[in-house]
């Protein structure tokens, strides 16, 4: 997915005010990169360049750890985030095989946001409704007893859900 | 002048700078352990391997070579049925997912893991462990230099080879299972600001970094 000239100068100016209020102390890498994900919702490559030319390390070495660590994101989140649960009770219920269903139908893989922004998806540990396994979250609402079959029922709801939203709007008008 | 020390190691007397790291020590007096991760001028040892363990007598677990600074009157073995064990499991968790093609691989012949396999007397097909592939892409995209991440054993000398005589392009992405060497954004070689010293190449105790073998076809 390719980011917009205004997002990678929103994204350069916004690492640039971070790292001005850090030393270049290597230990400092991880505070700087944690404050750029909260202010930007991911961390893009010219914000781990940013970072490596601040603390004069290598720029893999960023990459390094931002693929570490999940709390990192590379791409930013869509409008609808799906969050596919892979606690133990889902992950027994064939949570992998919903993963490939939403991979599938979305053209992504976990981590990505599809190329209209429209959905981004995750991994989450355990959300705390394993009698609803394997369950999906997206945004707030939380979906048990996923199939395939419902990732494709889920979509087309969302679907319809956006023409009548701006079918309302333009009636509104 | 240092303090020079001496120790046993299998019986052998020998003697050495106090604090150097066990492994060195016993690779000088032409005593093998098996090692792939280590590298005598590192400043934080990654120990990450686990091959090079040792029995030390006063010690109630083996113990990595590497990480071991020699002192007076230590009495090393470098085998032993609990030694044994926990290098034969290192062994084949790295053979679990190392490609095996000796015959076409240019490392055959000059193989750190061959090396072990032959010394330690130990399968290079894992027996216990299933053998999972990765499938990973092989990057020949800078003439004279071939990585296939499929070989590699995540010893991490290429990273430190290029950090030294290249660019400094190559690190450790991802994690667990996933982990791989690769450049930022994990682009291929030739998009990657890379020098093509083939440093990398030559420090590669596998098979992993090679030259190119077709590099005059470019």
């Amino acid at each position: 997915m390719e980011l917009t000239a205004e997002e990678i100068r929103i994204a350069a100016n916004t690492t640039g005010d971070v790292l001005a209020g850090f030393s270049d102390s290597r230990g400092n890498l991880i505070p700087a990169l944690q404050q750029v994900q909260n202010k930007l919702g991911y961390v893009p490559r010219v914000a781990m360049q940013k970072a490596a030319a601040h603390f004069r390390i290598p720029a893999v070495e960023v990459y390094g750890v931002i693929t570490f660590y999940n709390q990192f994101r590379l791409t930013p989140p869509g409008k609808n985030q799906v969050k596919i649960c892979m606690g133990t009770a889902c992950h027994m219920r064939g949570a992998n095989i919903i993963q490939e269903a939403w991979e599938r139908r979305l053209q992504i893989k976990v981590g990505e946001t599809t190329a209209d922004r429209e959905f981004s998806l995750e991994r989450v540990a355990c959300v705390g409704c394993c009698t609803m396994a394997p369950v999906v979250v997206i945004n707030e609402e939380v979906n048990g007893k996923i199939t395939p079959t419902r990732v494709d029922g889920l979509l087309f709801a969302h679907e319809l859900d956006k023409k009548n939203a701006a079918e309302a709007k333009g009636g509104a008008e | 002048m240092t303090d020079r020390i001496t120790l046993v190691i299998d019986g052998k007397t020998v003697s050495a700078v106090a604090g150097e790291m066990l492994l060195w020590v016993a690779l000088d007096n032409d005593i093998y352990i098996p090692h792939l991760c280590g590298s005598r001028d590192d400043q934080e040892k990654p120990a990450s391997c686990r091959l090079c363990f040792v029995e030390v007598d006063g010690r109630p677990l083996p113990v990595t070579a590497c990480t071991l600074p020699v002192s007076e009157g230590l009495v090393v073995r470098t085998g032993g049925e609990r030694v044994d064990a926990l290098v034969a499991t290192g062994f084949e968790l790295l053979m679990s997912n190392h490609r095996l093609d000796c015959k076409n691989c240019p490392a055959n012949g000059d193989c750190a893991l061959q090396q072990i396999a032959k010394t330690r007397k130990l399968k290079l097909k894992p027996k216990k462990l299933p053998v999972l592939e990765r499938d990973l892409t092989v990057d020949d995209s800078v003439p004279g230099i071939l990585f296939d991440p499929n070989k590699c054993v995540l010893c991490g000398h290429c990273i430190k080879a290029c950090l030294r005589d290249g660019n400094g392009i190559l690190g450790f992405t991802r994690r667990g299972f996933e982990r791989v060497i690769s450049t930022f954004g994990d682009l291929p070689l030739a998009e990657s600001e890379c020098s093509g010293c083939g440093s990398c190449a030559a420090v590669c105790p596998v098979g992993a970094w090679s030259a190119h073998l077709h590099a005059e076809a470019f």
